[in-house]
């Protein structure tokens, strides 16, 4: 197989995780190669999750998944502002429906408190009435989470890759990586040639066990736990403030009640196991599940339609903690079962995988970042449509521009696929999915995208 | 902040033949505006006939008739390209137009924004979601606005009659659809229906058959289907869902206007007006959906009533009597009757039922029965009947009923 492309450091998955270490070791002097399968980057388990960044509060005492999260999100806090990223600071309040979970609010506040979040708060029913009005009443309680919030989950990662690339790295989309072998470097098999690596990492996602197997028995399994989302009309929106978490169980952090950064509002996710690694099904019988359970919580609900539905898969393993480690001798990091919390955690892991890297292999010096701001897509926020003279609106649901769909389309990581170009621009996302936008997007993208 | 008479927003049937009607009555400032690039509104991308007899006396296409609607309201100013953001009492819009933001204010207001197909998302169809699902509006989009072929052998899923404007549409391409496929046991749309799906396009029409769910990663590959013998698999590269139209009413939900959950467009009374007497509404946002023609003559008619309310002329809308519709029926509007003088003046309830029903159609002023109908009745089917005010007269409230035959 004819050589396609090497590196001292080569990534692969193109998820949040992959780019926010792309971005690191990039910033760090590096010239890391990361390797996407997909048309675009986030086209797995980050396409589809719930959008928040967490403070940890709930994660596991002790846990590496907890100190990359609260990593991860002290740094989000720190560079959002330069990568002209949302921070949309709702706080998040954990309701209990009955006596069963009311009594256990207690112990999710000491967990918190433990955890190092130390705003974490019990709050009255009527004080959870007076924040939350329109929550159904028979609500009796709640945990106020002042520091949980939401951010764009597609426009972070994206600025985390073009950050990377300013520095001097370097992403191969549609780039399975089929094979490896090891002889002191590594030589990957891929879809479009042999691509020659000083270090691998692994980061990917629902695939990871299947990637690590290259370099030895994979020490995680992973099932792909799916998550069912309904995403209701802007219009419900309105109807809350803060985040809704339900009381936890042991497997699923259960069902959120969510604005998002784009001005609607999302009632998810479900927790299926399941083999199938790529496709994601949603099921007519879950999604009215959700949208009962959303009226049930908010019964405001049921006057407004919903926009979208989608469903994510998040990479399970059998065990609660991220698997991360370095094999030194076979010049190897493992980034895997990284679940739902890959969002806030990836800044976090970023630097921790950082840190083996220059523990194992070369010692790393921070270079002063370029900064590369990403077109904002957050209602909160000016937008195109509101701040551009002359701008026209191609999708009026989510009212994006033309500009924006065209800039979308250029720079140093154009969208790659329509997914990719709805991630980037929001067009087609909203309440007539296309009825009125679809063919005047398809014609602009044409020769661009295939779709 | 500009001032006009009339607003008019949304530049369709309705609101084309509102500013054409304003013109003709000599009603001076009207304004025309519509985020579209052209005036027209969905006919623009009906390719095929059918459009404008009644009206012009001429069987049109969609475009031609979209072209005919914007002549005959060529005297009236209309802006291309301006979204509303927000309504506002007392008749104002906050409105982003190609030259920044800007605020205008109607005596009157029409809201003439027009309807959409139900997407698939929120039909919670099962499946993967890969490219290749659309409506009806954006297969006409791809084809007559821009001239692609976005699929070879689509599904086409319901029988309302948009769903044979989904036919013609990809007829215009040579493109025979692998099915239509219905989950009631009847076609929708008035016959003969099916027999034209057989005989003029040769598709097969699946009844009471269930999609189950679509398959594909990137493209669509088939659907699976339930004719009530077990899922089945149909091969196709597309799926088109038709139908089930429904306002286009997110201005209003945002705003202070009294929308009805059962149209899920404004409550209005019989002059047109809704809960904010400086807001009046029209055509296809005033419920699901109805022809072309019939959008045509309610912005008409809307239009003299804003005019007769420049001129002082309409009754204040004080309480009114609400009218509620019950059993069968999903709808009826007016949702509200003004007092009016003289009495006797005629009004027209408009309807249509949930399901298929076979029953009675009772008018009720308070617990009387003031007038009962038999009928047969079909969801996608106009139930329409004038009524004297006269016969309401001192009711507290309007029942509207279809009860069904035992």
């Amino acid at each position: 197989m004819p050589e396609f492309d090497r590196a001292d450091v080569v990534i692969i998955g193109g998820g949040v995780v992959g780019c926010a270490i792309f971005r690191r070791l990039a910033l760090a002097g590096l010239k890391p190669l990361l390797l996407e399968s997909g048309g675009d980057i986030l086209s797995g388990a980050s396409k589809g999750n719930s959008a928040i960044l967490h403070t940890g509060f709930d994660a596991p005492a002790g846990s590496l998944e907890l100190a990359c999260m609260q990593a991860g999100y002290r740094e989000y806090r720190t560079i959002h502002h330069r990568l002209n990223l949302p921070l949309v600071e709702t706080g998040a309040l954990v309701v209990a429906w009955d006596e069963t979970q009311l009594a256990r609010l207690q112990g999710i506040v000491d967990h918190a408190h433990a955890n190092d979040v130390p705003d974490v708060a019990l709050i009255s029913s009527s004080d959870l009435r007076r924040r939350e009005p329109l929550l159904a009443p028979h609500a009796q309680g709640a945990v106020w989470v002042p520091g949980e919030h939401i951010i764009d989950p597609w426009s972070a990662p994206l600025a985390y890759a073009l950050q990377g690339l300013a520095h001097g790295g370097r992403i191969r989309r549609n780039c399975k990586v089929l094979n490896g072998s090891f002889d002191g470097a590594w030589s990957l098999g891929t879809e479009r040639g042999r691509v020659t690596a000083g270090v691998v990492i692994n980061a990917a996602g629902n695939h990871g066990d299947l990637v690590e197997a290259m370099c030895r028995p994979s020490p995680f399994r992973i099932t792909p736990r799916k998550g069912q989302f309904v995403v209701f009309d802007k219009l419900a929106a309105r109807l809350v403030r803060a985040i809704i978490l339900p009381v936890p169980t042991e497997r699923t952090k259960g069902i959120v009640i969510c604005r998002t950064a784009f001005g609607n509002l999302l009632v998810g996710p479900t927790a299926e196991d399941q083999t199938e690694r790529d496709a994601a099904e949603v099921d007519e019988e879950t999604l009215a599940m959700l949208v009962a359970k959303g009226k049930e919580m908010l019964p405001g609900l049921g006057e407004v339609g919903v926009n979208a539905i989608y469903a994510g898969l998040r990479p399970a393993t059998q065990f609660k903690d991220y698997q991360i480690e370095a094999l030194p001798e076979r010049r190897w990091i493992t980034v895997g079962g990284i679940r739902s919390t890959g969002l806030t955690g990836s800044l976090g892991i970023a630097a921790h995988v950082a840190g083996l890297y220059g523990r194992h292999f070369r010692t790393l010096e921070e270079a002063a970042p370029i900064w590369t701001p990403v077109p904002n897509l957050c209602e909160e926020r000016p937008r195109p449509y509101q701040t551009q003279t002359g701008a026209e609106v191609l999708c009026h649901c989510e009212w994006v521009t033309r500009g924006e769909v065209e800039a979308a389309l250029k720079g140093p990581l154009p969208a790659g696929d329509v997914g990719g170009l709805k991630r980037r621009t929001r067009a087609m996302m909203g309440r007539c999915q296309g009825f009125y936008c679809s063919a005047h997007v398809a014609a602009l993208v044409e020769g661009r995208i295939e779709l | 902040m500009i001032e006009r008479d009339v607003v008019i927003l949304g530049a369709g049937p309705a609101g084309l033949s509102a500013a054409a009607e304003l013109a003709r009555l000599g009603v001076g400032k009207v304004t025309v505006i519509d985020r579209e690039q052209t005036a027209g509104g969905i006919p623009r991308h009906c390719g095929h006939l059918g459009f404008g007899f009644r009206e012009f006396r001429r069987v049109m296409t969609g475009p031609q008739y979209a072209a005919t609607l914007a002549e005959t309201a060529s005297q009236v100013e209309v802006k291309l390209g301006v979204t509303a953001l927000r309504l506002e009492a007392g008749g104002v819009l906050q409105t982003m137009t190609p030259t920044g933001p800007e605020t205008l204010r109607g005596h009157a207001v029409l809201l003439a924004m027009g309807a959409r197909e139900t997407p698939r998302s929120a039909r919670l169809v099962s499946g993967t979601r890969p490219w290749g699902v659309m409506n009806t509006g954006a297969l006409q989009q791809y084809v007559y606005l821009h001239g692609k072929r976005p699929f070879e052998r689509p599904a086409i899923i319901g029988t309302e009659l948009v769903a044979f404007s989904s036919l013609m549409t990809l007829r215009h391409l040579e493109i025979a659809p692998v099915a239509m496929v219905e989950a009631g046991g009847r076609i929708t749309a008035r016959a003969p229906g099916d027999w034209i799906a057989r005989l003029v396009f040769g598709v097969p029409v699946l009844l009471d058959t269930r999609l189950v769910r679509i398959l594909g990663s990137e493209k669509v590959e088939a659907i699976e289907i339930d004719r009530g013998f077990g899922a089945e698999r149909l091969d196709c590269d597309g799926v088109v869902f038709t139908g089930r139209f429904r306002p286009e009413s997110a201005l209003l939900g945002g705003s202070h206007l009294a929308v009805d959950p059962g149209t899920g467009g404004p409550a209005i009374d019989q002059f047109w007006r809704c809960s904010d007497p400086a807001f009046f509404a029209a055509g296809n946002l005033l419920r699901g959906i109805e022809t072309a023609g019939q959008c045509f003559r309610e912005g008409r008619a809307a239009a003299r009533a804003i005019a007769a309310e420049l001129e002082g002329k309409l009754p204040p809308t004080g309480m009114g009597v609400p009218v509620q519709a019950e059993g069968a029926l999903s709808y009826v509007y007016p949702q509200r009757i003004a007092r009016d003088e003289p009495l006797d003046r005629e009004l027209l309830f408009l309807a249509r039922a949930r399901k298929a029903a076979k029953g009675r159609l009772i008018l009720k002023a308070d617990d009387t029965v003031i007038w009962t109908h038999r009928i047969s009745a079909l969801p996608e089917r106009r139930i329409a009947w004038p009524v004297s005010t006269r016969l309401l007269q001192g009711a507290s409230r309007v029942t509207v009923a279809l009860e069904e035959r035992a």
